[in-house]
């Protein structure tokens, strides 16, 4: 179901005109308002009367995650205070919490975009919504909140934790859509099983996860123990909340970012050079509606890859890759760019499950090498070594063509690369001792 | 007629063989044959072991990567050209051998290999042709 048919589904050439309007709108309004934007401009020479196309937002200074924290906690705000009748703010684990305002308007918008994801992912207004996404400073509980409410679902504001309730809600209430972290929803499995409650009994026809990384075993996992269909949702506070994006029922391939509300980019994260279409760099968000923090050119540290083929399901905007990990894994090996999330989708081609993997980096005479250890499963093994070193140098192929680099392919032996916290360490860079 | 074998990667590290053979003892598992073919960071160990259930058990639950493969074991004269003519029979019909190696165990005057084929069938229907023995697995355990 698409919610809003004609934003949704508009063509290209209309969307981006809309997308140019606002943007200058936006730039405007930020260059007036926000001193640490006019500085930015001022300082790069540019007006925002400069930008008369789309691919002039390019030559806009990225705004990063410190610069947020250097503003903390208003002062990126591009309104005065009165006009603010929400503020969120993240977690601030990694450093001091970065915090975000909504206007009015911008909290219409944003339970809009997110009324338009659930209807993506199959929600009607004829759905009891089980909202297990945590509410308070975190955008995941109250986003999903009012954009179900905007779609007219039932939704049960059931908030993470107290598992065991929400088992007993999920059992007698009927909910037939979650909305949760992917993991919040394994751990609502165990319970349920704990309690001998079967998914198969209960009454969910999709799930909507999002708020962290999720592989595609993973959803595997979910839709099997949960019974369910598992869709993914993109969003940040910086940018807005749950909604920027989001994977629809019919093709279920990349996440359909909301372009008539934010304009998406891929840069090199080294060079800052936008890249085209197709490859694979960090994701970058203007946002060209929102009032009370509007934000140009924020650098995600997200690592994806857009693609504007057009979709089955009729909506004309770009599909994002399901987000497969952050700038701050990258390693530069003789001067390419490599994501480790690259290696694993290679790995995952060739094996069909998740791999467990290891990146180990070297410097051999001034030259950086790459070594792939991959842990060799049932699946793949032969008897025969002249198999395993096919395996080994069809690999090693994929990744030269795939990456543009050579790298030493090395089967090891199950549960033999370290894992921290059940997570496998998957990169070892010696260049750096 | 065919027989199992059990293969186990195994990385190039010291002591990794010994580990091997250490579960099996535990588990109490006599091995028949094994062999080993290995590059500069791996290796295939192969056995022939009394219990192949008890043993792929053992070593799984160790974490180890097992496969079971079919394999042919054949009775061989111990005499000059005993396996040449073996090898002929099969050059002959045209049947590749992967790999092959010697079981510990003689019976008479007859030693033991075991041989995986391409074509383990048509193997088995040449060789048993031309009059040599195929050992089934069973008589192979008891060995
Ligand atoms: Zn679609």
């Amino acid at each position: 179901m698409i919610f809003d048919i004609e934003y949704e589904t508009m063509p290209r050439e209309a969307l981006e005109a809309i997308q140019l309007k606002r943007l200058q709108a936006t730039l405007s309004r930020v260059y007036a308002t926000v001193p640490f934007y006019r500085k930015k401009l001022d300082d790069a020479g540019i007006l925002p009367g400069d930008v008369k196309t789309l691919k002039d937002l390019q030559r806009i200074p990225f705004t990063t995650k410190q610069d947020l924290r250097d503003n903390y906690p208003f002062g990126m705000f591009a309104t005065p205070m009165a006009n603010v009748v929400r503020i969120h703010a993240s977690s601030g684990t990694t450093g001091q919490p970065t915090v975000v305002g909504y206007t009015a308007r911008d909290i219409d918008t944003w339970a809009q975009l997110m009324a338009r994801a659930l209807s993506a992912a199959g929600a009607t207004r004829g759905d009891i919504i089980h909202n297990a996404y945590g509410y308070g400073l975190f955008t995941g509980g109250l986003g999903v909140h009012y954009g179900a409410e905007k779609l007219g679902a039932s939704v049960i504001p059931v908030s993470g934790g107290n598992t065991k309730r929400q088992v007993i809600i999920m059992r007698d209430f009927k909910p037939t859509i979650m909305t949760a972290t992917p993991s919040y929803a394994l751990h609502l499995a165990e319970a349920a099983e704990e309690m001998g409650v079967s998914f198969k009994d209960l009454h969910f026809k999709a799930g909507v996860f999002g708020a962290e990384p999720w592989s595609e075993d993973m959803r595997l996992e979910i839709e099997r123990k949960l019974d369910l269909n598992a869709l993914d949702i993109y969003g940040l506070s910086e940018v807005m909340g749950p909604g920027v994006s989001i994977e629809c029922t019919e093709a279920k391939k990349g996440l359909h970012i909301f372009e008539d509300h934010f304009i998406p980019e891929i840069i090199n994260p080294n060079t800052g050079e936008a890249l085209p279409y197709g490859e694979t760099g960090e994701l970058v968000f203007t946002t060209i509606t929102k009032e009370a923090f509007p934000i140009i050119r924020y650098r995600t540290r997200d690592i994806t890859t857009l693609n504007p083929e057009p979709c089955i399901c009729g909506r004309t905007h770009v599909r994002m890759k399901k987000v497969s990990g952050r700038t701050d894994d990258m390693l530069i090996i003789r001067g390419v760019n490599v994501f480790p999330s690259q290696i694993e989708s290679i790995l995952m081609q060739v094996e069909e499950v998740e791999p467990h993997y290891q990146l180990i980096v070297d410097r051999k005479d001034n030259l950086d090498t790459l070594t792939v250890r991959v842990e060799i499963g049932e699946k793949l093994f032969s008897d025969e070594v002249k198999k395993l070193q096919e395996l080994e140098n069809r690999i090693s192929k994929d990744i030269k063509e795939t990456l543009g680099v050579s790298a030493k392919v090395q089967l090891a032996e199950p549960k033999t690369i370290a894992r921290s916290e059940g997570k496998a360490t998957r990169v070892i860079d010696n260049r750096k001792k | 007629m065919q027989a199992e074998q059990i293969s186990i990667f195994i990385e190039n590290k010291a002591g990794r063989i010994s580990d091997v053979t250490g579960i099996l003892a535990d588990a109490g598992v006599n091995i028949r044959a094994l062999a080993v073919a290995d590059t500069s960071d791996f290796g295939v160990l192969r056995l022939i072991v009394d219990n192949n259930v008890k043993a792929e058990e053992a070593l799984k639950k160790a974490g180890f990567t097992v496969r079971k493969t079919k394999v042919v074991a054949v009775k061989v004269e111990d005499r000059p050209g005993g396996l040449h003519s073996i090898l002929t029979t099969l050059k002959q019909a045209g049947i590749n051998v992967e790999y092959m190696y010697a079981f510990i165990q003689q019976t008479g005057d007859k030693a033991i290999m075991i041989f995986r084929f391409d074509q383990p069938e048509e193997a088995i229907r040449v060789l048993t042709e031309k009059g040599v023995t195929v050992v089934d697995e069973r008589t192979l355990s008891t060995l």
